[in-house]
């Protein structure tokens, strides 16, 4: 079994983010750009599914510019057998990401489709649930555990109420949550293989996908501030505090 | 004018307050009519509780025995049947409409506007990105169907009104998918109040050191009657289950008063609280970012003043 990993690149989750001043985006120019935390548990449960015996090849997927080969060469460098990088300059909208990988999934036929339950960017939490809608296929989002029987994936997922355990048939979509595992570190060796490891490039306009790019963000704007309040000194005075509130 | 279909989440006969939060949201979006759909195998009991809501023009009601368990995958053709009648489609941005929304706007071929913290008009919205530190307006196309799920902490539940919306059994026609399968909910025990609509709530961090010192936290959320919480490092610790995380990645809340002992106030756990009436921090590191947004700071070991505190109450 094939699994096709969504591999989203972002602001590194260290920067801190500033709007610009004049409210048309968020300062991006010489930040920090790196995997999708969620998108790295993503390639480390399905490298662990490939040790395990489950899968037989890994491949990477990203959708984003020219210069995010060396974003997928440290998918590759982590484990991947390969990666496609199907290229476009600006960024897409989460229905239209999900009919491009749709495209992938169609050509790649993986049994399973994992990525990251949001990215930290847009926070959106669509992109799987849309492929798995477009594909016809299972979903188990926000997973904390994944264990493949034959044909059939027992996802255990991090919903309100607790952990809600599904049986989806394969092939499917998962979504990772962050306990699902801990991604490994990469190792020199890794980064010199990687080099080697194929990767295809495919521009975004080939795939003859309809853009669902159907949303217009008009104005970025910094979040509303909590003031700092005031410093109790002990137990007695914080009480006294919150009662003259009308909070006990 | 809008009209608005909304999702109702529910679970053991008990409409979520998720609903009537949507249904605030829906009512601020100029709308001609706003109904509520319960997907249920026995739909009736949370059907009547929908009813009552003030703004409801009908429930409809789809019984199924498909419908037991809120499978994403079963029940988005039905909402798609039933979407046809209405200009947008809403469900709260829990972890329910979250898994759900997407999957029915993908099958409609629409977008999404994820987490509506503010209604500007039937197709203006603000939602977070980045963690909530930046806030963006989006503007959806009106020639089109407009799917959105609701952000619970930014908006009040809707009330009970004078009159009862009638409630009609709606038929769906739609295949239904039996590649997913309902296994088992592991929930934790139920003994307090529910984290997400606690008008209090108490939240512990890595400070604890184990699960054992969270009684600490549970002794004082007993004596204020407040909902349970935790930080995300006390979650990955081992000390408390994943359902107690507050923060970006688990639950948003804007309790009346928010207590956070022992957590230092990580941007991810910060964009949770943001929403909160009163924030209180008690950290014995008087540099902790927590006390940045804190209303009342109090700088101490968290083992005496914890006690000392429920002591006074």
């Amino acid at each position: 079994m094939k699994i096709l990993v969504a591999y989203k690149r972002v602001v590194d989750y260290n920067v801190r983010i500033q709007v610009k001043p004049d409210g048309s985006g968020v300062v991006t120019d010489g930040v920090k750009l790196s995997p999708n935390p969620f998108d790295d548990i993503a390639l480390e449960e399905a490298l662990r599914l490939r040790e395990k015996g489950v899968a037989t090849e890994v491949i990477v997927a990203t959708i984003a510019p020219a210069d995010a080969q060396a974003h997928l060469r440290n998918g590759l460098a982590m484990g991947a057998n390969r990666a496609i990088h199907v290229t476009t300059d600006r960024p897409l909208q989460p229905l239209t990401a999900a009919r491009a990988l749709l495209k992938l999934v169609e050509k790649e036929q993986p049994g399973l489709v994992i990525l990251g339950k949001q990215a930290i960017d847009d926070d959106c939490s669509q992109t799987g649930q849309m492929l798995a809608a477009l594909w016809g296929k299972a979903q188990a989002t926000s997973a904390s555990k994944v264990e493949v029987n034959g044909n059939t994936v027992r996802v255990t997922r991090e919903v309100d109420a607790g952990l809600e355990v599904l049986d989806v048939d394969l092939p499917a979509v998962i979504s990772t949550d962050l306990r699902l595992n801990e991604p490994r570190f990469i190792k020199l060796p890794d980064i010199m293989k990687a080099k080697s490891k194929p990767m295809e490039t495919i521009a975004l306009d080939a795939l003859g996908i309809e853009s669902g790019d159907h949303l217009k963000t008009t104005q970025f704007a910094p979040p509303a501030k909590r003031s700092k309040g005031v410093m109790v000194k002990d137990a007695a005075e914080l009480v006294a505090a919150l009662k003259s509130k009308g909070l006990l | 004018m809008s009209k608005i279909l909304i999702i109702a989440e529910h679970a053991s006969g008990q409409l979520n307050p998720s609903t009537a939060k949507c249904l605030t949201a829906a009512k601020q979006m100029g709308a001609s009519a706003i109904d509520i759909a319960v997907f249920a195998a026995e739909p009736a009991a949370v059907a009547a509780q929908a009813a009552t809501l003030d703004g409801v023009s009908r429930v409809l009601t789809i019984a199924n025995a498909a419908n037991a368990n809120a499978l994403a995958a079963v029940l988005a053709p039905q909402v798609v049947a039933l979407a046809a009648n209405y200009t947008h489609v809403l469900g709260p941005s829990t972890t329910f409409g979250k898994d759900l929304l997407p999957r029915v706007a993908a099958l409609l071929g629409e977008a999404q506007v994820s987490d509506i913290m503010k209604v500007l008009g039937s197709h203006s919205f603000q939602r977070p990105i980045y963690a909530g530190n930046a806030i963006i307006t989006v503007e959806a196309p009106q020639q089109r169907k407009l799917v959105a799920t609701v952000r619970n902490a930014s908006f009040a539940a809707t009330g009970n009104g004078a009159a009862t919306a009638p409630i009609e059994a709606a038929s769906v026609t739609a295949e239904l998918p039996t590649h997913t399968r309902f296994v088992e909910l592991q929930a934790g025990a139920k003994d307090r109040p529910d984290l997400q609509t606690a008008s209090r709530v108490v939240s512990g961090g890595r400070a604890l050191g184990s699960s054992e010192n969270f009684n600490v936290i549970y002794a004082l959320a007993d004596k204020l009657g407040a909902g349970v919480g935790a930080s995300r490092a006390a979650v990955d610790a081992g000390y408390v289950p994943s359902d107690m995380q507050v923060g970006q990645t688990g639950k948003i809340i804007a309790p009346e008063l928010y207590v956070a002992i022992g957590i230092s106030g990580a941007i991810q756990h910060l964009t949770g609280i943001k929403d909160a009436g009163t924030i209180v921090a008690i950290n014995k590191d008087g540099e902790a970012p927590i006390f940045e947004v804190a209303d009342f700071g109090l700088v101490g070991d968290l083992f005496k003043v914890v006690p000392e505190i429920e002591a006074l109450l």
